[in-house]
């Protein structure tokens, strides 16, 4: 009877107990992670309490299909995560410090914590990231008043947090798995890991990847049948573009981890044989399903990345992006070459030396259009009046550290280098090389420039500059001695080492990554002190930093309807056009019409709750709660089509005052000037220059 | 773009008439949208067919595809699938030129019922190849026939569910332009499938019956 109520789950799998049990240094560390988990979970819950803070998250957050609010959740769940990731990587910094000959942790629990981190950082912090800035800026910028499917993007969501909440629980129940992000069997099948910590990783990964492509599958459609009209391709914002290429990317590349995913879940719950040892079963088809997808999502990571930077390279130059047509080529080439590719991540695995030169080959191609976009924008920095501003920190942290990941990863494109360096930290440093400076300092610069334009006010000048230059540094001396002692020979996911020349190195990346954590701390400190001084970092112009494009043209922070009226445009930057003819303030609409906001919804919350549920019950092979909360889902699901809500109505009276309260702001002043952009005398209105 | 001719022209499977601007503006994000599903979708059983390919000798010493290959009953499976599409064609062109709800909802249950026909002959396969010690626990070939086979019969299970859902719609709501596009929708899946059918058929099934 027990069993059946609890299927496996028993006292000894409440991992914060540990301590208590065996009061281990790892131990210690583990169960520590585990009670901030919970101490954090029961903080929110008392804040919502007694707050009464949980009636908005209810009201206006969770249940709401708004693409800016669904996009602000996203970047949220990603922080959230992003504090656990970065712990995780300090904390594995430390063991290499002292693992010389030892080691403070566990073999087990270093294994762990590579396994959680990776997986963290790639699907629930880059990914959380990059799709909330697709919904934050897809619409906005193609004159949208939200994306094609509402509350299917609310779904989407709600599978993401699935994901991120079965991780979260894995701290503190049960363990995660010890076989990497990557989840390799057979060391991952049920012969070698019997326990919960492959089953959390199949069911955090599928769930959320269902989200994902969904996700997917609303921006294709957002981008190929919203468009303003007048808004053709070719007058798109790089962003939108880099944006559609990962929508495609994620509709054919997400279905590879669905069905390996899948599998080895037959092949753990059902003893099916897809990668046993045993009666046939074949690895290798894992890593060839894993990496068709695995690839191709190392450029969903990285394409949305390029696009931000490609908008606020502009901005912050003063001038429009060069090139614009060959980074859309660019752009469109790496995404088809990311499906030639994927063999790479296993050179040495076995197949023909013919087969490793055409993927190393197209590897190598790939570099042709990556080079044309760091060209472009430093062309476009060429000339510019570059605002040394906390965006172009990052950017320039970005283009010399991107250049180094670039040729290192040439070098590992190289199948007969691969065979040397392969499985090193070499390999470590290089996808930290790309993957920090290329996709986190993205987000980062990019939450600066458009954190005003969702919440009203910017975030002060000081502390986010400090940010990105602690991040920098902090970078540099993390990883870069990564590259030497993998040259030396130092496996990657070794927990302990025996050559003690590694030593130096070890004790400067620790350097480097307590100053990342901290850079983490300014981070947050920049959003607590900004919050503080709001009234004197106001812009409710909307246009702190002189914009170009659409999502620019509302004020901050951007009303629910997005647009008064739907625009019209005729050409690239087309509201940089309009101040410099001096028409972006002016009324362009003889009347205004009620607007309806897309129906809120409660299936987003359904799926965080049933679906958690669900993943959990898989996990701990509680059948009954299972197929409960497989029903719930089931019937919600069905239940939508017969649900025929209207969305709240916006009548047109308010419109009207929102957008005349803004122009007059407009026209108050001759608004400011660049080189006070970040003087509380920035409203939010850009003066006027006469070039566009 | 939203002239009344553009529009006839644009969802030629369904009457939602030249007057209906709106109701054609959403069909087309709505039907372009389950386009971009199948296609997902599509790869999903690529990877599953892929892995079947590859593991056509990997029978382990148990059953192999020859074994378990009932000519008469993928015969008499392919048929209902097939005539299971036709009658939901027939149904769409009845939705088209006003049928009543009731005669509609007739031929989408008659599609139905082909439909559980194909799945009822599919479990009895299953159950039979079972039987003979075919089950996919006993070999990685047998794993990957269980998994491609079966998730076709998954899928087949969850259209018809739909069907079922999608007739409880119509009588509810009768011929709104929701329900509609929802039936175009269905349709598309339900065809989507005998082409994956086709394809096991040609991969599976073909092979072990010419050995």
């Amino acid at each position: 009877m027990e069993h059946f109520i609890f299927g496996r789950l028993g006292w000894d799998d409440i991992a914060i107990f540990d301590v208590f049990r065996d009061p281990t240094a790892s131990n210690i560390v583990g169960s520590s992670a585990g009670w901030l988990a919970v101490i954090g979970a029961v903080i929110v819950a008392a804040l919502l309490l007694i707050k009464g803070w949980w009636k908005p998250l209810l009201f206006t957050w969770l249940n709401t299909t708004d693409h800016k609010k669904i996009g602000i959740m996203y970047i949220v769940v990603g922080l959230v995560m992003f504090a656990r990731g970065v712990a995780e990587g300090v904390v594995m910094r430390s063991q290499y410090v002292t693992s010389y000959q030892g080691g403070y942790l566990t073999p087990d629990h270093f294994s762990e914590l590579f396994s959680t981190h990776g997986t963290i950082m790639i699907f629930f912090v880059l990914m959380p990231f990059l799709i909330g800035f697709m919904n934050l800026l897809v619409p906005l910028q193609i004159g949208a008043r939200d994306v094609a499917f509402p509350r299917l993007n609310q779904i989407s969501l709600g599978f993401t947090i699935v994901g991120a909440m079965l991780l979260m629980i894995s701290l503190v129940v049960g363990q995660f798995a010890t076989g990497g992000w990557t989840g390799y069997p057979p060391y991952t099948g049920v012969a070698f890991q019997p326990g919960t910590g492959p089953d959390y990783w199949i069911w955090s990964l599928g769930l959320s990847g269902i989200g994902t492509v969904l996700t997917g599958l609303n921006f294709a459609v957002t981008i190929y049948k919203m468009r303003c009209p007048g808004m053709t391709f070719l007058r798109m914002p790089i962003f939108v573009w880099t944006a559609l290429c990962t929508s495609i990317l994620l509709i054919f590349a997400l279905p590879p981890l669905t069905a390996v995913v899948i599998m080895q879940a037959l092949d753990r719950y059902l003893d099916f044989h897809f990668f046993t040892n045993d009666l046939g079963g074949n690895m290798m088809n894992f890593a060839n399903l894993f990496w068709m997808f695995g690839h191709p999502e190392v450029y969903i990571l990285i394409l949305p990345a390029f696009g931000l930077y490609s908008e606020f390279t502009a901005i912050f130059s003063g001038k429009r992006i060069y090139g614009y047509m060959s980074l859309v080529i660019a752009t469109m080439a790496i995404a088809v070459l990311s499906f030639t590719v994927w063999l790479h991540h296993f050179f040495t695995m076995g197949q023909s030396p013919t087969i490793n030169v055409a993927f190393g080959i197209a590897t190598m191609l790939i570099a042709i259009p990556t080079g044309v976009k760091v060209y472009v924008w430093i062309a476009t920095l060429w000339g510019g009046r570059i605002r040394m501003r906390t965006p172009i920190i990052y950017l320039a942290g970005f283009i010399v550290f991107f250049a180094v990941g670039g040729y290192t990863g040439i070098l590992l494109a190289n199948p007969t280098v691969n065979f040397a360096v392969h499985n090193s930290q070499f390999v470590v440093a290089h996808f930290h090389n790309v993957l920090l400076p290329g996709t986190l300092f993205a987000v980062l610069a990019s939450i600066y420039v458009w954190f005003p334009k969702f919440f009203g006010f910017r975030l002060d000048e000081r502390w986010s500059a400090t940010a990105a230059w602690l991040f920098i540094i902090g970078f540099t001396f993390a990883f870069m001695p990564l590259y030497m002692v993998g040259l030396m020979g130092l496996p990657r996911r070794s927990p302990a080492f025996d050559d003690p020349s590694y030593i130096p190195y070890m004790i400067v990346t620790m350097v480097g990554a307590l100053c990342v954590l901290a850079a983490l701390c300014t981070l947050i400190g920049s959003f607590v002190v900004s919050a503080l001084r709001r009234d004197t970092l106001a812009v409710p112009g909307g246009d702190p930093w002189d914009g170009r494009t659409l999502e620019w043209a509302s004020p901050a922070p951007v009303p629910e309807w997005n647009f008064a009226f739907i625009p019209t445009v005729n050409s690239q930057d087309a509201f940089a056009k309009e101040k410099a003819a001096g028409t972006a303030y002016e009324i362009d609409c003889d009347t205004y019409e009620d607007v309806e906001l897309s129906p809120t919804s409660w299936i987003g919350l359904n799926i965080i709750v049933f679906g958690t549920l669900f993943g959990f019950a898989m996990v701990f092979w509680i059948w009954w709660l299972a197929v409960l909360s497989a029903l719930a889902l089931l019937t919600h699901s069905i239940g939508l089509g017969f649900v025929r809500d209207k969305g709240e109505i916006i009548p047109a009276s308010v419109i009207e005052r929102t957008e005349k309260d803004w122009i007059a702001l407009a026209a108050e002043g001759p608004g400011t000037e660049r080189r006070d952009e970040v003087s509380p005398s920035n409203r939010g209105i850009a003066a006027r220059i006469s070039e566009a | 773009m939203t002239t009344s001719n553009t529009n006839l022209r644009r969802h030629p499977g369904l009457n939602l008439g030249p007057s209906h601007g709106k109701a054609h503006e959403e069909a087309e994000s709505v039907v372009f949208g389950f386009w971009v599903f199948l296609m997902s979708d599509l790869v999903t059983f690529a990877m599953f067919f892929a892995i079947y390919a590859t593991s056509i000798q990997a029978t382990a010493g148990g059953p192999g595809n020859a074994d378990i290959v009932d000519v008469t009953s993928i015969a008499l499976q392919t048929g209902s699938l097939l005539i299971s599409s036709l009658l939901f064609g027939v149904a769409t062109v009845a939705m088209k030129y006003h049928s009543s709800k009731r005669v509609v909802i007739l031929w989408l249950l008659a599609s139905l019922a082909f439909g559980l026909c194909f799945l009822g002959l599919e479990i009895r396969d299953f159950i039979d190849a079972a039987e003979k010690g075919a089950v996919p626990m006993r070999s990685s070939y047998l794993s990957s026939y269980w998994a491609l086979v079966g998730l076709h019969g998954l899928h087949v299970s969850v259209g018809s569910l739909m069907i079922l859902v999608v007739c409880v719609q119509i009588a509810f709501f009768g011929f709104a332009s929701d329900v509609k596009t929802r039936v175009l929708r269905l349709g598309l899946y339900w065809h989507f499938l005998d082409i994956i059918w086709i394809g096991i058929f040609s991969v599976v099934f073909l092979p072990g019956l010419l050995s």
